[in-house]
């Protein structure tokens, strides 16, 4: 038994493109620093004065501390921590929901999937930032991050939405889904058996885009300073980084570590979604 | 008459998008939880001067018309549709009494003007790469030009805009960090002063815009040069280059105008991130300054700015595809 899971892994590694393989290993990286080492960090980072100000890289600060006196180390993992599970929480919800919603208009049809299809292209044809940067300027820095990723699920449900009607309006017409009617299934039954599993895979990719999207947008919004701005977020120490004039005073690490880890995480996620669609591509014989 | 039909649809998708945008920015106004009006009335009376109650209440009163505020809920929203058609947006609580539409107006063109440029340079050249990429799928620099754009497409644009602005004015000092615009003239130094100041955000949208039109370009371009009819124009004996014009680029072009359409809401928003970086004198700046200093006119008057211009863009490239693609002309 246990061999054949091993030998299945190391079939399913090697059928995987490079784009994807080196994708997965960026992920993984930064889900074992936002998370494993995440565990081993001191509490209350973001506590003013904790430590002695602008002190030098050593083994007590790993990468200083800055001008807030916080060690720099630490206040970048529990970033990193923090935007890892606000992406998380909103591209799992957003999916859930996008694709329930899909799913139903393209099934159901009639006024129904009118309804949705224009709530839909409403939300996608509006510029998400400028209304975004209204929210947040209404809050102002007062509102929780949970309240922050509330908004970003709104904006960001209609993608998948769209893409997975259009997905069921093909998938109704096969004949297995007619067979299942006829046999008496009901219709959610129907959705949820016979119809998810080929959505499935499609929906794995977008989740995985979605993440991206959603960091992206709360770091916008967080280097505005409209995010919430005592939670640590990557977007957040940027903000607080330009704020006290980092790059003047040449405190590289602080402002540079989140600007890297930002860019390296979106490439990471952004090679596992390409990597991830020509694996599926290439499994479906393409 | 199907042009005209097309034409029609389209405007009328154009407003009804302007409408509903409005529209949300009417309600989200009005149902979050803090009171513009009683927040202005604070700074006010904290500012140490004594106001009776009435004072107090006289100003309310007029602070409410301007805001437009007073009248139920349905005069308000007609009243803010009526005062959108004018552009009329009220004066400015930060640089009172300066209009909201006046202090756009100064904004506003040098946003469009950065837009376009860097939006017609990234799509042409990225389009040009990609086409490259994809036509000579097996080349080397194929390869090596899609894993270049895989990884600067994902960075967002005001990471991008923070690493230029590190390499380009601290390390390197070429450019200046504080963009001072000279005075408007038909001169030759003035586009040289104004393409100065402007180099680094426009670099940095370019960066990461070219990267994904030169992947996108390059699976499509890739995918007709695997069709028959390129086969057969090779057979016929037809030069490299007139097939990669005439059949590859043709067909693939027209994805990349629709791709062009649907990302320009995206463009703006990186474009607002990067003027607000670089302190470029465009909208984005004008926003930050209204968030700081909790200007709800000038808030309310860019974003439904912003609205009217990422639709109106995207009317405009949806207006030219006919003429790009006649087959939309007969359908």
């Amino acid at each position: 038994m246990n061999n054949n899971y091993k030998a299945n892994f190391r079939q399913v590694w090697k059928s995987m493109n490079l784009r994807l393989k080196i994708g997965l290993a960026i992920v993984l990286l930064f889900l074992i620093l936002g998370f494993v080492v995440y565990l081993f960090s001191p509490g209350n980072v973001m506590g003013l004065s904790n430590f002695r100000k602008n002190l030098k890289p050593s083994w007590d600060h790993l990468f200083g501390t800055n001008k807030q006196g916080q060690d720099t180390f630490w206040l970048l993992i529990s970033s990193i921590h923090m935007s890892m599970i606000l992406g998380i929480l909103v591209a799992f919800f957003a999916t859930a929901i996008g694709v329930m919603m899909g799913l139903f208009a393209g099934f159901v049809g009639g006024a129904v999937d009118r309804v949705i299809m224009f709530v839909c292209d409403s939300i996608i044809s509006i510029p998400s930032l400028p209304i975004l940067i209204l929210m947040g300027s209404v809050l102002k820095g007062r509102a929780s991050i949970y309240i922050i990723a509330l908004i970003l699920i709104l904006f960001n449900w209609p993608w998948p939405a769209r893409q997975s009607r259009s997905m069921a309006l093909t998938l109704r017409e096969r004949d297995f889904i007619n067979t299942a009617h006829f046999a008496g299934e009901g219709r959610f039954k129907i959705i949820a058996v016979e119809i998810l599993p080929h959505v499935l895979s499609w929906s794995m990719a977008n989740f995985v885009n979605t993440i991206l999207v959603a960091i992206g947008a709360e770091a916008s919004l967080a280097v505005l300073g409209l995010s919430s701005t005592t939670t640590p977020t990557l977007g957040n120490m940027i903000y607080w980084a330009r704020q006290y004039q980092a790059i003047m005073l040449k405190q590289w690490l602080w402002i540079g570590s989140p600007v890297v880890a930002t860019a390296l995480l979106f490439i990471g996620l952004f090679l596992t979604y390409t990597g991830y669609n020509d694996y599926t591509a290439a499994k479906r014989g393409r | 008459m199907k042009l005209w039909k097309f034409i029609l649809t389209r405007v009328g998708l154009w407003a009804l998008t302007i409408l509903v945008g409005v529209t949300i920015v009417f309600f989200i106004q009005r149902m979050l939880p803090s009171d513009p009006i009683e927040t202005m009335i604070g700074k006010i009376v904290t500012m140490g001067s004594t106001l009776t109650p009435d004072a107090v209440q006289a100003i309310r009163e007029s602070l409410m018309k301007q805001y437009g505020l007073s009248g139920s809920m349905l005069e308000q929203y007609v009243a803010t549709l009526g005062r959108m058609l004018t552009l009329d947006f009220g004066p400015s609580m930060s640089s009172y009494p300066t209009a909201v539409s006046q202090l756009i107006g100064q904004a506003l063109p040098y946003t469009v003007g950065l837009l376009l440029i860097t939006t017609l340079i990234s799509w042409i050249v990225g389009n040009a790469i990609g086409l490259l990429a994809g036509f000579k799928k097996n080349a080397w620099y194929s390869k090596f030009l899609e894993t270049v754009s895989m990884c600067i497409y994902p960075i967002p644009y005001f990471i991008m805009a923070l690493v230029i602005m590190i390499l380009f004015a601290y390390i390197n000092r070429w450019f200046p960090l504080i963009p001072s615009m000279p005075k408007f003239s038909f001169t030759f130094d003035w586009v040289k002063g104004v393409v100065y100041n402007s180099f680094m955000p426009a670099l940095s949208l370019m960066l990461v815009g070219t990267g994904w039109w030169i992947i996108s370009m390059k699976s499509l371009s890739s995918g007709v040069a695997e069709e028959d009819f390129v086969n057969y124009g090779r057979l016929k004996g037809l030069s490299e280059a007139t097939i990669g014009y005439r059949y590859v680029f043709r067909n693939s072009i027209l994805s990349q105008v629709t791709a062009l359409a649907l990302q320009i809401g995206g463009l703006f928003s990186g474009s607002l991130m990067c003027e607000i970086i670089f302190d470029y004198p465009g909208v984005g700046q004008l926003i930050s300054t209204a968030i700081y200093n909790a200007d709800y006119n000038l808030l309310i008057g860019l974003i439904t700015i912003s609205i009217i211009a990422v639709a109106t863009a995207t009317l405009i490239i949806d207006l030219i595809y006919p003429f790009l693609d006649p087959r939309i002309r007969y359908k």
